[in-house]
């Protein structure tokens, strides 16, 4: 304090501020110390796999690798005016490498992705492009007339991308011509835009539901003795120690044409014994039991946030000549926002990514997106396309975030 | 008493509570409050008091009895048509709205047009001088200041009964003596009925115009603060408020309104006799510290004296507090003002003490 302008000292000179920093260093290094298993353990097997999984997305250099005489020569080409003979050297040349390299099949399967019907077109021509001679040209479209076709090498063009906006662009039902552009798909293959709507459909309504049915339930369980709703709490808590498989299934047992609810509705006669309701394998089967499986998500925040609003404000509101309805409407209900908001967010995102529940009783039209992504896992193989939709539910998910961080703020958010 | 009923704004009738049908919470309670009158209700924690706030408020429902309020029996009235004001242990501030809209909740809900709400509001405000803080949050006000406006909003629709349920507790001690100065003066100025809930006697004996001492839900002593410290009717509430010396006897004889008490030690003392009314009965004389006197030259000839050691002596300022050794009691406390005369006891000393019979009550064992 002597010194009004330098940096306040320690007693031994040094400036407070390292002398802190030494002080706080053990400690520090010894927290890092106790979080770097869990830590390398995540990187490892969460962070590095999934960025890496992203990274195909937009990154694919299957097509530049396999045929790099096709890509070099291809790199000035405009992609509308007609292939030069260049090209057409450079093609064979590569075409007869992957066919003894045995890679055909895979260049093949990327140019299909571009233009379909190619597959055949490259593994026959491979076959006999050694006995070829110049000018190749001519030679290729002896061989197939296709060859002839600028949409051929338009195609070949957009595979030769390394760094490619070409899947995003699919994942958005749209098309990267040779020149670069982004058009729509054709009326007929756009399916995963109405895809993408449907799952936030789906969601969304599923949130709704949530709120509706655990708003009540939670309010109960904050306004009843501590006793009674423990035992509340256990009942929340109980699907959450049963597998989820297994519920899922359950509701398959409800729910199917011969199942309890039906059988319920023809005794009560909602329904005839050959017109029962269609409960299962369609939207309404997802949505019913996405909400059973998310509504404790939806209750515990609630509750959390409903628990620290004291009962004086409600009697503070009546005593002032407020209503029941008013008092809870007023002065409860905007008390409650920040669980509302929590659970809700919470619900959403979890309903975004639901695969297993859908898949089991959503039949054609309750498929969600996390379902064409895990077609495109295993079926058609086509990692890049299921990378780049995982990418754009990323965003979106991060998107809302950021929109609930502005609208309440995420220091708001309480979770349990 | 009669009278009192006459013009009883507030009025409990033989009212009974019981939250589990074993244990009766408060046991026929018979109380009238006068308009304009302050009363507090004072005992301590589950004796009964808030309770008996909460039935009038409309929050609790009375097992048995009736409850009038201006005449008219309230027990099948929902609160919010009561047309009480409250404020709340904690504010019960709504953390949602400015302080401007918390004001203006009351007139809202009673369908005020805005003009009307904005003058009554900012004329409540300005009674707790408050009128800067119309567009703060509650969370953004000191505790003193989040206590005004939650005076302020219990205040805001005119009602003419105000309930207040130990408002000044989460105050610091200074602040809480600013307040209850001016919560009294705020509620003689507009005539406003209150009842008031607390388990602090200094606030209890500063504020009220009466006092119901609760205890077991029972009114133990319903008077003016004054009668209450300088006559208690027994022994809990010669406890309860204020310091009080405590010994123990048998009562020997009742003679012209004085009751001689022989102390447990053997020692006689003169008494007034309170709660006992034959000799061989078992009593409790009360004593105030401020009351006793040590020095000879004030003693006045002819009362009982007792010998003391004694055993300790603080200074507190004002006044010594000074503990000492009476008829086998160690607790016994004495306190005098601090004045250039005043002998200060060393401990260890013997001396000699006394006080005048009308001073020392014989109560209930």
């Amino acid at each position: 304090m002597t010194d009004a302008t330098g940096p306040l000292l320690a007693v031994d000179g040094t400036p407070l501020k390292r002398k802190l920093a030494q002080s706080l260093f053990r400690s520090r290094a010894r927290a890092f110390g106790l979080a770097l298993p869990l830590l390398a353990f995540i990187i490892v097997v969460f962070v590095y796999p999934i960025l890496d999984f992203l990274g195909r997305s937009v990154y694919d250099a299957r097509f530049a690798t396999l045929m790099p005489m096709t890509t070099e020569a291809m790199a000035d080409w405009d992609g509308t005016s007609q292939p030069t003979e260049a090209m057409a050297d450079a093609l064979v040349l590569d075409l007869v490498v992957s066919k003894k390299e045995k890679t055909i099949g895979k260049v093949a399967t990327r140019v299909n992705r571009e233009l379909s019907g190619t597959r055949s077109l490259f593994t026959k021509t491979a076959r006999s492009a050694a006995k070829f001679e110049s000018p190749f040209m001519a030679a290729l479209i002896e061989k197939d007339k296709d060859w002839a076709d600028l949409e051929t090498w338009q195609a070949m063009k957009t595979a030769s991308r390394v760094f490619t906006p070409a899947y995003v662009a699919a994942a958005l039902d749209r098309k990267m011509l040779a020149d670069g552009s982004i058009v729509q798909q054709s009326e007929e293959r756009r399916i995963h835009v109405k895809l993408f709507w449907r799952t936030m459909e789906i969601s969304f309504l599923v949130t709704v539901f949530c709120l509706i049915l655990g708003y009540p339930i939670a309010y109960l369980m904050a306004s009843l003795p501590m006793r009674t709703s423990n035992l509340l709490l256990i009942l929340v808590l109980l699907p959450f120690w049963t597998s989820l498989l297994v519920r899922t299934t359950a509701w398959i047992a409800m729910l199917q044409a011969q199942g309890v609810m039906n059988d319920l509705f023809v005794v009560f006669g909602l329904a005839t014994e050959d017109d029962r309701f269609s409960l299962i394998y369609n939207k309404t089967g997802t949505l019913i039991a996405m909400t059973h499986i998310l509504l404790p998500f939806m209750i515990l925040p609630l509750f959390s946030v409903m628990k620290t609003i004291s009962p004086t404000y409600v009697r503070a509101a009546k005593s002032m000549g407020a209503t029941d309805w008013t008092s809870f409407w007023r002065v409860y209900f905007p008390q409650s926002v920040p669980g509302i908001g929590a659970g809700a967010l919470l619900c959403f995102i979890l309903a975004l990514g639901y695969y297993i529940t859908p898949a089991l009783v959503g039949g054609q039209d309750g498929q969600m997106i996390s379902n064409i992504i895990d077609f495109h896992m295993r079926k058609s193989l086509n990692w890049n396309l299921a990378a780049a939709m995982g990418l754009i539910m990323l965003v979106f998910v991060l998107f809302l975030f950021w929109l609930y961080d502005r609208i309440v703020g995420i220091d708001n958010m309480k979770l349990g | 008493m009669a009278e009192a009923q006459a013009k009883a704004f507030v009025e409990f009738q033989r009212v009974q509570k019981s939250y589990d049908g074993e244990v009766l919470v408060v046991k026929d309670l018979n109380l009238s409050v006068a308009r304009g009158e302050f009363l507090t209700m004072l005992g301590p924690s589950g004796s009964g008091k808030t309770t008996c706030l909460m039935m009038l408020a409309g929050f609790e429902t009375a097992t048995h009895g009736e409850i009038l309020l201006d005449g008219k029996p309230i027990n099948n009235i929902p609160p919010h048509k009561r047309g009480i004001g409250m404020v709340f242990q904690n504010y019960a501030l709504f953390p949602h709205m400015t302080v401007g809209e918390n004001l203006s909740f009351p007139l809202e809900v009673r369908k005020f047009n805005k003009i009307d709400r904005e003058a009554k509001v900012k004329r409540a405000l300005d009674m707790v001088e408050m009128g800067d803080f119309l567009s703060r949050r509650p969370s953004q006000l000191s505790g003193g200041q989040q206590q005004r406006i939650a005076l302020a909003r219990a205040l805001v629709f005119e009602p003419e009964l105000v309930l207040m349920d130990e408002p000044l507790g989460a105050l610091d001690k200074q602040l809480r003596e600013k307040m209850q100065f001016e919560i009294t003066d705020l509620a003689h100025k507009l005539g406003i009925t209150v009842v008031y809930v607390t388990h602090d006697q200094t606030e209890a004996l500063t504020m009220s115009d009466r006092v119901a001492v609760f205890n077991d839900g029972v009114i133990q002593q319903i008077a003016a603060p004054d009668t209450l410290y300088e006559s208690p009717d027994n022994s809990f509430v010669a406890q309860f408020i204020g310091e009080n010396n405590t010994l123990e006897g048998m009562v020997k004889e009742i003679k012209n309104g004085v009751a001689l008490v022989q102390l447990d030690s053997g020692d006689l003392i003169n008494c007034k006799p309170i709660n006992v009314t034959k000799p061989g009965e078992r009593t409790r004389v009360s004593i105030r510290p401020e009351r006793v006197e040590y020095n000879k030259d004030r003693l006045k000839k002819g009362v009982h004296t007792l010998k003391a050691e004694v055993l300790e002596f603080i200074y507190m300022g004002d006044i010594f507090r000074t503990r000492l050794r009476v008829a086998g009691n160690d607790e016994f406390i004495i306190k005098t003002r601090n004045a250039p005369d005043q002998i200060r006891l060393q401990p260890g000393t013997e001396i000699e003490i006394g006080w005048m019979p009308e001073d020392c009550r014989a109560l209930d064992a």
